[in-house]
């Protein structure tokens, strides 16, 4: 058991937690202090911003994006960042579905006093998630209740196949429509070794690089498009400390719990995460660092990242797949683009990254494990 | 012995949605230590899928465990043993952000 003093201000205050990263006993204050410097350490050494930039907060109203607007805010004051930070927050479009969320986002504007933009799917794709499960439903002359459209959407046609698609590309389309020059998003250290993990075990060696990456979109990265970069000031962090930071300073957050992710594969892995870091709560960092040395071959062939004919976005195919679904939709054809083989790789894929855009996810698992375990 | 138990962060819906509550331990001759509580608790107060909580013999990993404020890592963790009007909270930190 580790002593019960601070080793940051050697016992002047009694600890009250022990740091995973570090695993030494600090106190409230000097974790606050650690907590801040760190994250602003990260912010100056991997430049990720400059003075007079616009910066969109991805925010979903949950604990990552809570800390990060926060802490975002006080760094901004505290070192005179230069900063104009706004909250950016996307609404699918779901009537009747608890959007607690939303509500705490709201509450978080009044909180931290920085300016809210909500953007619906409407607007940005000329479609809500309720007229997408009405036009799916129709073609399939189903009359059953809304909320079992919704269901039968999502488990039919996996959440991949239109909110996962439309849900990672409504940020970028949203900070282009608001003319922002980056997007920070709450990611933390436990999610990106996860997905270090994750791509690892199914070799997807494109994924890989991108993922250990702190800003993607910028002049460092090589795919073209015109997406907005977006950074991680929180990929240091780890996932216990944004709780606790949270929780001594009485941040106001939403949790949905996971109950049981469908896609098993993120789950064993979090799972596993989990265990290793009870272990050596090191392992997390080192899982980061790890990723961040593999280089792949040069000689290896990787996919093409090309632009959307349509939108512009980045895309690997010509038309880029939230284009695609949309056409499908106006065009009354609402399974353009869902193939059998092509919705079984989009179901792997987009399953296991719906965390991984957690700015956005209002986890619907939950719904989708009562169908499945029915 | 009468304690509170606070759950936060998406663990209250384990427990029907209830973020505090105040309980009293049977008085046995052994004294309380987290590790019997948790026994306690499944047996007494887990309303659901009792795996999203506890594991083996401790909290799934993802739960912190704080006593009056003060990490349980801090406090001899499983085995640290209940006084009276202890303050316990169980914080998961297993959902989206």
């Amino acid at each position: 058991m580790p002593s019960a003093t601070c080793v940051s201000c050697n016992g002047q205050r009694p600890a009250a937690l022990v740091r995973p990263k570090t695993s030494e006993p600090y106190c409230k204050q000097c974790f606050f202090d650690a907590f801040e410097r760190e994250i602003h350490e990260t912010i100056v050494k991997e430049q990720l911003f400059k003075p007079g930039e616009t910066i969109a907060v991805a925010a979903s109203g949950g604990k990552d994006s809570t800390v990060l607007a926060h802490v975002l805010k006080l760094l901004n004051e505290r070192h005179s960042y230069g900063l104009k930070l706004v909250l950016l927050s996307i609404d699918e479009g779901i009537t009747g579905y608890r959007d607690d969320s939303l509500e705490t986002v709201k509450r978080n504007q009044q909180q931290y006093e920085l300016p809210l933009i909500i953007l619906t799917y409407k607007e940005l794709y000329g479609w809500s998630m309720d007229e997408i499960v009405k036009a799916v439903g129709r073609k399939n002359n189903f009359s059953y209740s809304h909320e079992f459209h919704y269901l039968f959407v999502l488990y039919f046609f996996p959440s991949g196949t239109f909110c996962g698609v439309f849900r990672r590309q409504a940020l970028d389309r949203g900070a282009m429509k608001l003319s922002v020059n980056k997007i920070a998003t709450g990611h933390n250290a436990d999610d990106i070794a996860e997905t270090i993990l994750m791509n690892i075990l199914r070799g997807d060696i494109a994924r890989l690089k991108r993922c250990t990456l702190i800003m993607t979109g910028d002049e460092s990265d090589d795919s073209e498009g015109s997406i907005i970069p977006r950074c991680k000031p929180l990929k240091y962090a780890y996932e216990k400390e944004i709780v606790l930071y949270a929780f001594y300073k009485r941040l106001d957050y939403f949790s949905t719990e996971c109950l049981y992710s469908p896609n098993a594969y993120r789950g064993n892995i979090r799972t596993y995460i989990k265990d290793l870091e009870r272990l050596r709560p090191s392992s997390i960092i080192d899982i980061i660092h790890s990723g961040e040395q593999l280089l792949v071959k040069q000689s290896t062939k990787m996919p093409v990242q090309r632009v959307c004919e349509r939108c512009s976005y980045c895309s690997s195919m010509p038309i880029c797949k939230a284009c695609l679904l949309i056409e499908g939709l106006n065009k009354g054809v609402p399974k353009l683009g869902i193939g059998k083989t092509e919705r079984y790789r989009k179901e792997m894929q987009k399953k296991d990254e719906c965390c991984s855009d957690q700015s956005l996810c209002h986890c619907m698992k939950e719904k989708l494990t009562v169908n499945e375990h029915n | 012995m009468h304690l509170t138990l606070e759950f936060a962060g998406g663990a209250e819906l384990l427990f029907g949605k209830q973020k505090l509550q105040t309980i009293d331990l049977p008085d046995n001759n052994t004294s309380w230590t987290i590790r019997t509580l948790l026994i306690w608790i499944r047996e007494n107060l887990l309303r659901e899928r009792p795996e999203l909580f506890i594991q083996g013999d401790s909290v799934r990993p993802g739960i912190l465990v704080l006593v009056n404020d003060t990490d349980w890592e801090l406090l001899d963790g499983l085995n640290y043993q209940l006084k009276e009007n202890d303050n316990i909270l169980f914080v998961s930190t297993l959902h989206g952000g």
